[in-house]
């Protein structure tokens, strides 16, 4: 277990020191999901009611398309230089190599939405401090993760990724990109925890089935 | 004493196939402990498919393959863990260092006494003095120097050599051919693909030639002039007109 544990770290560890280096992601990530909310800011009034209703859909846009981003990244640049089946040549189970590359992307994910948050809230007028929104972020960041790693994986194997990872990733967090907007939109209106909690119970079920299943699936997505 | 001692790779009736096509076609191999094999055979004969799965890196269609007495489909890591596989790729990080990447690979095999061998391992390959340079700035001829010091690092008994010479220029093909000459006169297994017939015969203890996924060729290499095998070859690939 322990040994496991060192492996997927190492898998991280090197992920994000080579993403540091190159900054191929996290710039196109950034640069992207700041554009988007601040269009959107331009593009609606800020004293009108409607702002409540769309303000969560814009974040979450930004958060969506942003990730899908790097997940496009994700393995691309691996398997480009032959890294993946360096990968796949060590002596572990495959299913390490999801666990390594999954928690990668999500903290990578995590910082880029810790950075766009406070901006988003700053132009859409809403206060600073709304610590719901952390916790809706990291359930569903974590959902895009397991499934975007997974996918991430399989497209990589095809010649016409760019356009895969879209057309397998979109239809299928549509439940955790639903139900985040709508818990953030009951943070954002500064409902009870309680308004909230159902969405977050889907984004939840939603996380452990797809972290149970992308797991197992993991090592024969790898293959050709 | 299993029926398997002093095998260390054995193939029998394996295929694979992707879709239509059939890359490997019944492939039977045996290679000996200590043992070098080199494998000839023309662009699409089957080679590096047989390299992949060996390596654990493609499933078997159909077959049986054992490595150093293991079940390739069931114990996958146990495999690899005595495997060491060099190919025309690096399987190395061009944003990582030298030292980086080796280290990363450490952990990955649990290395014991990491730094020790990173350095042994860098002294033995020339790389000593490069050891903080990133992978990306270094030469084609000194980025496989390192893919063959990551594929050692580990120790491993049976060493996997998919074409490793590819793309390299003359100094580095020289050094990559004395390097494997040390590495084939020691204890270690050595199956190696090869478009070069003259330095694949002066290594291998035996020789393959494979096309189009078949054994169509096979003799002990002392056996063969130069001149045999490149008659013989041509013989064996011949497209039928």
């Amino acid at each position: 277990m322990r040994r496991s544990i060192a492996m997927i770290l190492a898998i991280v560890r090197k992920d994000l020191l080579s993403e540091l280096r190159s900054k191929e992601i996290a710039v196109s990530i950034l640069l992207f999901a700041l554009l988007v909310i601040v269009v959107f800011s331009f593009a609606f009034d800020p004293e009108t009611e409607a702002l409540e209703i769309v303000a969560p859909g814009v974040l979450w846009i930004a958060f969506t398309f942003a990730g899908m981003l790097g997940l496009s990244r994700l393995f691309a640049a691996e398997k480009e230089k032959g890294g993946l089946e360096g990968l796949m040549l060590c002596p572990m189970e495959r299913d390490l190599i999801y666990w390594g590359k999954l928690l990668g992307i999500f903290l990578f994910m995590m910082i880029v939405e810790a950075v766009i948050t406070p901006i988003f809230l700053v132009l859409f007028d809403f206060p600073l401090w709304i610590p719901e929104l952390g916790l809706i972020s990291a359930l569903a960041t974590l959902g895009f993760a397991a499934v975007g790693t997974l996918f991430s994986a399989m497209a990589a194997h095809t010649k016409a990724r760019d356009i895969t990872l879209p057309v397998l990733f979109i239809p299928i967090t549509v439940p955790v990109i639903i139900a985040a907007v709508k818990a953030a939109e009951a943070a954002l209106g500064g409902e009870p925890f309680g308004e909230m909690a159902s969405w977050l119970g889907i984004i939840t079920a939603f996380d452990a089935i797809f972290l149970v299943v992308s797991g197992f699936v993991f090592e024969f997505v790898l293959e050709e | 004493m299993s029926a398997n001692a002093g095998i260390a790779i054995e193939t029998r009736g394996l295929t694979k196939t992707f879709g239509e096509r059939e890359a490997l076609g019944g492939i039977d191999l045996k290679v000996a402990e200590g043992e070098c094999v080199v494998i000839f055979g023309p662009n699409g004969a089957g080679k590096t498919t047989l390299i992949r799965v060996l390596a654990t890196l493609a499933r078997p269609t159909s077959g049986t393959v054992r490595i150093a007495g293991l079940d390739l489909q069931r114990e996958g890591p146990a495999i690899r863990r005595r495997i060491g596989v060099v190919s025309h790729q690096s399987f190395l990080y061009e944003n990582l260092t030298v030292y980086e990447n080796l280290s990363f690979y450490s952990t990955m095999y649990d290395v014991p006494r990491k730094e020790k061998r990173i350095a042994e391992i860098l002294e033995l390959v020339g790389l000593a003095d490069r050891r903080d340079e990133r992978v990306g700035t270094l030469s084609r001829g000194t980025q496989q120097r390192l893919a063959i010091a990551r594929a050692l690092l580990h120790d491993p008994t049976i060493l996997l050599f998919d074409e490793p010479e590819t793309g390299l220029d003359q100094r580095a093909g020289a050094f990559l051919g004395n390097f494997l000459k040390t590495l084939t006169s020691g204890k270690r297994t050595v199956l190696w693909t090869t478009h070069r017939l003259e330095l694949g015969l002066e290594l291998a203890a035996r020789v393959i030639i494979l096309h189009r996924g078949k054994t169509v060729f096979e003799a002990a290499g002392q056996s063969l002039t130069i001149a045999e095998l490149h008659q013989t070859y041509a013989r064996c690939t011949e497209e039928p007109r």
